[in-house]
């Protein structure tokens, strides 16, 4: 377990805002090349693997996606502070006063507001407009910012992953660097089904990797490996907690982009319980995953997602239980070496059976 | 034909779960047609072979309902929706599990006004009288419909889930009257359309066929103080000129007019606003496809109980015979 917890926190300390998730592929592929039979990246800068299975002739695509949620520099000001753009879901208010790196060099910076003394009552009360906000690179104007930085740089939030309380793990990036750390793992390992392994890009501006990845694999079954919403934290009420940190991998009926495939999530659930490894229900509907592209790309696949719980996800940094990591690798890992053949029959039966 | 859309609107199918409906349909129609199948998202496709054009007619089984999310110590249910539900307009009503458990849909009645109303708020009681009473007949991520008789008065039929059972009926009863044509017929039911037009995007990749319909339902104009729209119930079916979701190719729209000038059949043309139909993800699949559709005005669509007028309905049929001649 050290092994894959020291990847998935090497995997959170790199950066790869969406469009720009060239190190965090870089360094999947000197992971995985030695288990793979095949791999290529896409034009879309999609990494996917091929690893042929023992018999079972079934194809299943497993998906995680490398890109992580952050900002863009979008223009240089005279006095050397950079404006920036949102990518992905990112809210103001947790943006300010953290520390970031901006570009392929990472040249540090900081997200800068003012001071308490110096506000008025009104600045204090009201809500942060990110269009006031500018990353200060410690640059003295606006030359010397152009010489550190680009328009266009991504800029990706500065926080080392920390192991911390009971058996948690608080990093950046944990949606979905921990889905690309299990994925990781689940390559080293034989099955009888053919695997594609696809490490997608730009999923939080629009689960668009996904859409190539999948047209391209053309599988019958495909299943999203995630870090989810989590919100169980004091005041929630237990309706509205989506899931629940520490209490297993959760899975997902229903999301704004998908209703999953409900043989497949029976087929998982069935493995949980036989297996003796804790699940739980996604129970809130927000959010959209890839499985939703996945899922409606060329004639149809049966999909289903697995998600590990994080807690503070689309933030600067999130938190997330290590055995519900561990699990997702136990559930995930059964699942492949024991997917029924019989799962895509209605290819070739046609029609309903029993009518 | 009443038969066919009462058996239809009461048989359990909420997006994602469309199976007994698919059951039932390959049940009416798989001595007619000659080949029938289905996809990964279980969308049913039924095929009448020919040597001309392929024409895809689709019609969604699913329906609207509620899903799941929580289950309360004291054995209340909470949801959240599958496919456009109102909050307010489910208030006090029946909803029923695929397994016959009935429920009551009430909220938090110490929360502000009802218009204000979310689905957070609210809650499913099925006479349980704790969680594990209640976990004994519901789980999590079970979806329920809503519960209500199909009835037929003054020519025109009541039901729930008449979107899009009622588009279903009409292809079930085309495919039994087996029109003559040399053209290949693609019965198609749908899945997953209310929650945005998934399945007939995968049907007709499967298909590609040469051109495609949507038989839907479409909202009217012709009730007090409502939003104006040039459609009425009982004036005939409607010729798809634009939903919210496609605007219809002008070589489909023209042969479905001159279809039903030929023949006598009485039409209006459709121009919905808002709300899609399962054209409009076909007409942007593969290479793209040539599509249109064909609606049957339908009062309180999206409702506990819809209505629609027996005339058009025995109308679309006619036109659909008369368009894939």
């Amino acid at each position: 377990m050290m092994e894959q917890l020291e990847i998935l926190k090497k995997l959170t300390s790199l950066d790869g805002v969406s469009g720009d998730e060239g190190a965090v592929r870089d360094y999947i592929i000197s992971l995985v090349r030695d288990h793979v039979d095949d791999y290529y990246v896409d034009n879309m800068g999609n990494l996917i693997t091929y690893k042929k299975g023992s018999g079972s002739g079934l194809k299943v695509m497993l998906d995680a996606h490398m890109d992580e949620v952050g900002l863009m520099v979008t223009k240089i000001n005279s006095d050397g502070l950079l404006k920036f753009q949102t990518i992905g879901g990112i809210e103001s208010r947790v943006l300010v006063g953290k520390r970031v790196r901006v570009g392929e060099k990472g040249v540090p910076g900081v997200i800068g507001f003012k001071p308490i003394h110096l506000q008025s009552k009104n600045e204090r009360s009201g809500a942060v407009d990110k269009k006031n906000l500018t990353i200060d690179i410690g640059a003295k104007d606006k030359e010397q910012a152009e010489g550190m930085v680009e328009i266009g740089d991504r800029v990706a939030f500065e926080y080392d992953p920390v192991e911390f309380g009971d058996n948690k793990l608080m990093a950046k990036a944990l949606d979905d660097r921990v889905g690309c750390a299990v994925l990781i793992e689940l390559l080293k390992h034989d099955y009888e089904c053919d695997i594609y392994g696809c490490f997608t890009v730009q999923e939080e501006v629009g689960l668009k990797g996904a859409k190539t990845a999948a047209f391209q694999v053309n599988p019958d079954i495909a299943i999203v490996l995630e870090g989810t919403t989590c919100y169980d934290v004091p005041d929630t009420k237990e309706h509205s907690m989506s899931t629940i940190c520490g209490k297993g991998p959760a899975l997902t009926i229903m999301d704004r982009s998908v209703i999953t495939d409900r043989e497949l999530v029976t087929h998982i659930v069935k493995v949980a319980e036989k297996n003796g490894i804790p699940y739980q229900f996604k129970k809130t509907i927000s959010g959209g995953t890839n499985a939703g592209r996945i899922q409606v790309s060329g004639t149809g696949v049966k999909v289903a997602v697995i998600a590990v719980p994080c807690r503070y996800i689309h933030t600067p940094v999130s938190v997330m239980d290590i055995s519900d990591f561990e699990n997702m690798l136990k559930l995930a890992k059964k699942v492949l070496e024991s997917l029924p053949v019989s799962m895509t029959l209605y290819r070739e039966q046609g029609g309903i059976e029993n009518v | 034909m009443f038969d066919i859309i009462k058996k239809l609107a009461q048989t359990f199918g909420p997006s994602g779960n469309e199976k007994k409906v698919a059951e039932v349909i390959t049940g009416l129609i798989k001595d007619k047609v000659d080949d029938v199948k289905t996809d990964a998202l279980g969308n049913l496709i039924c095929v009448k072979k020919g040597a001309g054009k392929k024409i895809m007619l689709a019609a969604h089984m699913d329906e609207i309902g509620l899903i799941v999310s929580h289950i309360d110590e004291k054995g209340f249910l909470r949801f959240s929706n599958v496919g456009g539900v109102h909050p307010w307009g489910i208030v006090g009503k029946r909803v029923v599990f695929e397994n016959g458990t009935t429920g009551i849909v009430w909220y938090e009645e110490d929360k502000d006004d009802i218009k204000n109303l979310k689905f957070d708020k609210m809650y499913i009681d099925i006479m349980a009288k704790s969680a594990q009473e209640a976990e004994k007949v519901v789980k999590v991520g079970d979806m329920a419909v809503f519960a209500g008789d199909t009835i037929l008065q003054n020519g025109r039929v009541i039901s729930k889930a008449l979107d899009d059972r009622i588009g279903c009926a009409v292809l079930v009863q085309m495919a039994l009257n087996a029109p003559e044509t040399d053209n290949e017929i693609y019965y198609v039911f749908t899945t997953q359309e209310e929650v945005g037009l998934r399945g007939a995007r995968t049907a007709a990749y499967g298909i590609v066929p040469d051109m495609a319909l949507a038989v839907d339902v479409c909202m009217t104009g012709d009730i007090p103080n409502c939003k104006p729209m040039a459609v009425r119930m009982g004036d005939g079916p409607t010729v798809k000129i634009k939903d919210g979701s496609v605007i219809s190719h002008p070589h489909v729209k023209d042969r479905l007019m001159d279809a039903a000038e030929k023949n006598g059949i009485p039409y209006q043309l459709e121009v919905m606003q808002h709300g899609g139909t399962d054209a409009g993800s076909i007409h942007v699949t593969a290479g793209g496809i040539p599509s249109g559709g064909v609606s049957i005005p339908s009062r309180y669509v999206h409702n506990v109980a819809e209505a629609v007028d027996m005339n058009d309905v025995e109308n679309a049929v006619k036109l659909l015979e008369a368009f894939v001649k």
